[in-house]
C-alpha cells in the first residue's frame, strides 16, 4: 500500500482551478518531486498535503486513512519552507528542538536528540547562535534538521534550495540525497527547477495547469516524455511539427515540417493522420563538416548559424538549406580546440533513429 | 571630506543636543542644587553663603530634606502607592491592548488604517476635557453609577460611589494611556512574519503554543516599550488623581506639585523629584534590559 495516496484531488480559487483532479500514490522511503512552472498548482497541492488548505474534491489518505479535517499540527508531516521560516527569537538548538517540545518530549530527551541532530548536520558549534548570525547554507541545514528531528512520516519541501547560489545549491543537493537516505523519511519535494528534480528524485510528477502530465523516473521523463509540454519543460529539445503517415510494428513514418519524411520508433498509441511534433534532444544530434566522401543524398545539409559557448559544452544552431533551425550540443572535449565549428561552416546533420520520437499534441 | 562629514554630523545633532542641554540637563542640575538648600521664610529659597571660613557654620546648604524624606514612612508609602497604580495601569493596559493590537495587525490594510485612526482619535480633544468627561460618567447621578448600584442592590449590597476613589483614578489612568500601549504593540506585531505561525503549526504547535512560543516572545520588545510609555508617565501624573481621586488618593505627582505650589517648600519638592527621577531611571533600565526577545526551548 502506498504511504500517501492523493485521490482525485481538486482545489479551486474562485473561477480558477489550481489543482485539477490529481491522483498520485507515493511509496514509503521515496524521494518524490512535484515539478512544474510557477502557477501549475504544485505548491497548492503541497499545502493541501500539509493540511493548510482543504481540497474542494477528492481525498488525501495516509496509510489508507483519510486525512480530511486533521489540522496541520496533528499531521505527522513537517515542511521545509522556501524562506526557511526559522524562528528569529530562538537559537539554532531551540529551533531544532521545537518539534520535540511541541510533541511533549522531556527536556532531557530534547537535549540529547538536538545534540545528535546538530552533529549530523555539522552545526554543533552553532548551537547557541541565532538565525540572523548564520549563512544561507547554514540556515538551510537548520531548516532540514528541524524538519527531520521528530521523524515525520513525510517531509514536505517547498523549493528549499531556491534562495541559495548555484555552487552552494549543488552541494546542498548532494547533502539532501544523503540526508534522505540516512533518515529514511519519505520526501515530497516541490520545485520549478528541472535539473534539481532530475538530480534528486526517485520519481517526478510533471505538473502543468493543475494537472499531471507525466509521473516517472527522472531518466524516463527526460528520455521518453509523453507529450510536447514535458519534452519542452525538461531540458532542451528540438521540436518540429509533424504528422504521422504510416504506422508499422516498430516504426512510425512521419512527415516533418522542414525535414521531409522521417522514421522514428513507435511510441504510445498513435495512428496515421495524428498531428504532433517530431522531437530530438540537442545532445543526440550529430554534426560533421561537409566533405566529398560523404554522399550528399539522404543527408541534411546546413550551415552553422550561431552558437552559445558555455565552457564544457557548446550549443550550435544550424540552419538547414530550407532555413529550418536545429540545435546540436557538443562537448568541447577535443584538446587544443575551444570549439569545433564556427559561424558559416557547412555541416551535415544526422541522428540515430532511436534517439528521435513523435509526440502527439 | 572626513572633516566636512564630521562637521555636518555636528551641525545636524547640535540643535537637539543644545535643546536637551538647556531644557533638561540644566534644570536637572538646578533642581539637584535646590534640593540641598533651605526654604525661604515666605517660600522660594533661603540665600546661600558660600564664603571662605564660613562654610561649616551656616552655608545655607543642607541634606535636611533627604533626611526628612527617609525619616517619614508616609513618603515611602506614597511612592509605593504610586508604583502600585502605575504597575496596575500598565498590566491592565497590556491585557486590554494586546488583543486589539493583534486584531489590527492581522486584519486587512484598509481596516488597519481605520482602526489606528480611531485609536489616536481621542488625542484630538483636550486631555483635561476628557478627564472632566470621566467625572460626569463616573458621577453619582450618571447612568453608569445607577446601573452598577441597581445591580448591587439586587444582590443586597450597599451602593458605591465611583467618583473620587482609587477606582476612578485607575480608570482615568488606563483611559488616557491605553493608546500608548496599543501603538508600540501594534507596530511590533505588524512586523511578525506570518510564515512563522505556519511553520510552528506545521511542526506541531497548537493555537495556544503558537501564541506562547512564537507571537508572545517576539512581541516582548513591543510590550516593554509600551510599558515604559505607560508606567513612567502614570508614575508622575498629578492631574488625574487631582480630578478623579479622593482626598486620600494622592500620588507622587500631587505631592511634588503641592511642595511647589502649596506648601512652597522648593528644596523638599526638588528632593522628591530627584527620588522620582532615580526610581524612573531604575525602572527604565530594567525595561530595556528585559526587552531582548529571547526564547529557549531547552
Amino acid at each position: 500500500m502506498a504511504l500517501l495516496e492523493i485521490r482525485n484531488v481538486t482545489k479551486r480559487f474562485g473561477n480558477f482551478t489550481a489543482v485539477d483532479n490529481i491522483s498520485i500514490a507515493i511509496k514509503a522511503g521515496e524521494f518524490f518531486t512535484l515539478l512544474g512552472p510557477s502557477g501549475c498548482g504544485k505548491t497548492t497541492l503541497l499545502r493541501m498535503i500539509a493540511g493548510f488548505d482543504a481540497p474542494d474534491g477528492g481525498q488525501i489518505l495516509l496509510d489508507g486513512k483519510d486525512l480530511a479535517g486533521l489540522p496541520p499540527e496533528q499531521r505527522p508531516f513537517h515542511t521545509v519552507f522556501q524562506s526557511y521560516a526559522l524562528f528569529p527569537h530562538m537559537t539554532v538548538a531551540s529551533n531544532i528542538g521545537f518539534p520535540l517540545k511541541m510533541a511533549g518530549k522531556t527536556p532531557a530527551e530534547i537535549k540529547t536528540r538536538v545534540a545528535e541532530t546538530l552533529a549530523e548536520v555539522e552545526l554543533t558549534p552553532f548551537a547557541d547562535r541565532y538565525p540572523h548570525e548564520l549563512s544561507g547554507g547554514q540556515k538551510q541545514r537548520v531548516a532540514f534538521a528541524r524538519g527531520l528531528i521528530n521523524q515525520p512520516r513525510l517531509l514536505l519541501l517547498d523549493e528549499p534550495l531556491g534562495a541559495l547560489d548555484e555552487k552552494l545549491r549543488e552541494n546542498m543537493q548532494r547533502e539532501l540525497i544523503k540526508l534522505q537516505a540516512e533518515a529514511g523519511v519519505t520526501f515530497i519535494y516541490v520545485t520549478h527547477a528541472q535539473n534539481e528534480a532530475l538530480a534528486l528524485s526517485h520519481r517526478i510528477a510533471v505538473m502543468n495547469q493543475g494537472r499531471i502530465e507525466q509521473i516517472d523516473e527522472p531518466s524516463r521523463i527526460y528520455n521518453f516524455p509523453v507529450n510536447r509540454f514535458v519534452a519542452d519543460f525538461i531540458g532542451k529539445i528540438n521540436l518540429l511539427s509533424a504528422r504521422v503517415l504510416e504506422v508499422s510494428a516498430a516504426h512510425l513514418k512521419l512527415t516533418v515540417t522542414g525535414l521531409g519524411e522521417v522514421t522514428v520508433p513507435v511510441s504510445g498509441h498513435v495512428k496515421a493522420g495524428d498531428e504532433g511534433v517530431f522531437a530530438v534532444r540537442p545532445e543526440q544530434v550529430r554534426i560533421v563538416a561537409q566533405s566529398p566522401e560523404i554522399p550528399i543524398e539522404s543527408q541534411l545539409l546546413g550551415k552553422i548559424k550561431d552558437f552559445l559557448y558555455i565552457g564544457d559544452v557548446t550549443t550550435y544552431i544550424i540552419a538547414l538549406s530550407n532555413n529550418t533551425l536545429i540545435e546540436a550540443l557538443l562537448p568541447n572535449s577535443v584538446p587544443g580546440h575551444a570549439k569545433l565549428f564556427d559561424i558559416g561552416d557547412p555541416v551535415v546533420v544526422s541522428w540515430q533513429e532511436q534517439s528521435a520520437q513523435f509526440l502527439p499534441d | 571630506m572626513q572633516t566636512s562629514s564630521r562637521l555636518v554630523k555636528w551641525l545636524i545633532s547640535a540643535p537637539p543636543l543644545a535643546f536637551l542641554l538647556i531644557f533638561f540637563a540644566a534644570p536637572s542640575l538646578i533642581m539637584i542644587f535646590t534640593s540641598f538648600r533651605l526654604p525661604g521664610e515666605f517660600g522660594g529659597l533661603a540665600p546661600v553663603h558660600i564664603l571662605p571660613g564660613n562654610a561649616s557654620e551656616d552655608s545655607g546648604l543642607t541634606i535636611e530634606t533627604y533626611r526628612f524624606f527617609f525619616s517619614d514612612f508616609i513618603y515611602f508609602e506614597i511612592f509605593l502607592k504610586s508604583f502600585t497604580v502605575a504597575a496596575l495601569t500598565t498590566v491592565i493596559c497590556i491585557a486590554m491592548a494586546y488583543p486589539l493590537a493583534l486584531l489590527i495587525a492581522r486584519s486587512g490594510k484598509k481596516f488597519r488604517n481605520l482602526m489606528i485612526m480611531l485609536v489616536v482619535l481621542p488625542f484630538a480633544s483636550n486631555f483635561l476635557i476628557r478627564i472632566y468627561a470621566w467625572m460626569i460618567i463616573l458621577g453619582p447621578e450618571s447612568a453608569l453609577s445607577h446601573m452598577i448600584n441597581n445591580v448591587l442592590a439586587v444582590f443586597g449590597m450597599a451602593p458605591v460611589t465611583l467618583l473620587f476613589s482609587p477606582f476612578a483614578v485607575l480608570i482615568g489612568m488606563i483611559y488616557v494611556h491605553l493608546p500608548f500601549m496599543i501603538l508600540p504593540l501594534y507596530t511590533n506585531l505588524e512586523k511578525h512574519d506570518p510564515i512563522l505561525l505556519d511553520a510552528a503549526q506545521d511542526l506541531g504547535a497548537n493555537r495556544w503554543q503558537r501564541f506562547r512560543y512564537v507571537t508572545w516572545p517576539q512581541s516582548l520588545p513591543g510590550i516593554f516599550s509600551g510599558s515604559a510609555l505607560v508606567f513612567i508617565p502614570v508614575l508622575g501624573m498629578f492631574a488625574i488623581p487631582d480630578i478623579l481621586g479622593g482626598t486620600g488618593d494622592i500620588m507622587i505627582g500631587n505631592l511634588i506639585k503641592d511642595q511647589f505650589l502649596g506648601t512652597r517648600d522648593w528644596p523638599f519638592g526638588s528632593t522628591l523629584s530627584i527620588m522620582l527621577t532615580l526610581a524612573v531611571l531604575c525602572i527604565a533600565g530594567l525595561f530595556s534590559w528585559l526587552a531582548k526577545p529571547v526564547t529557549r526551548i531547552t
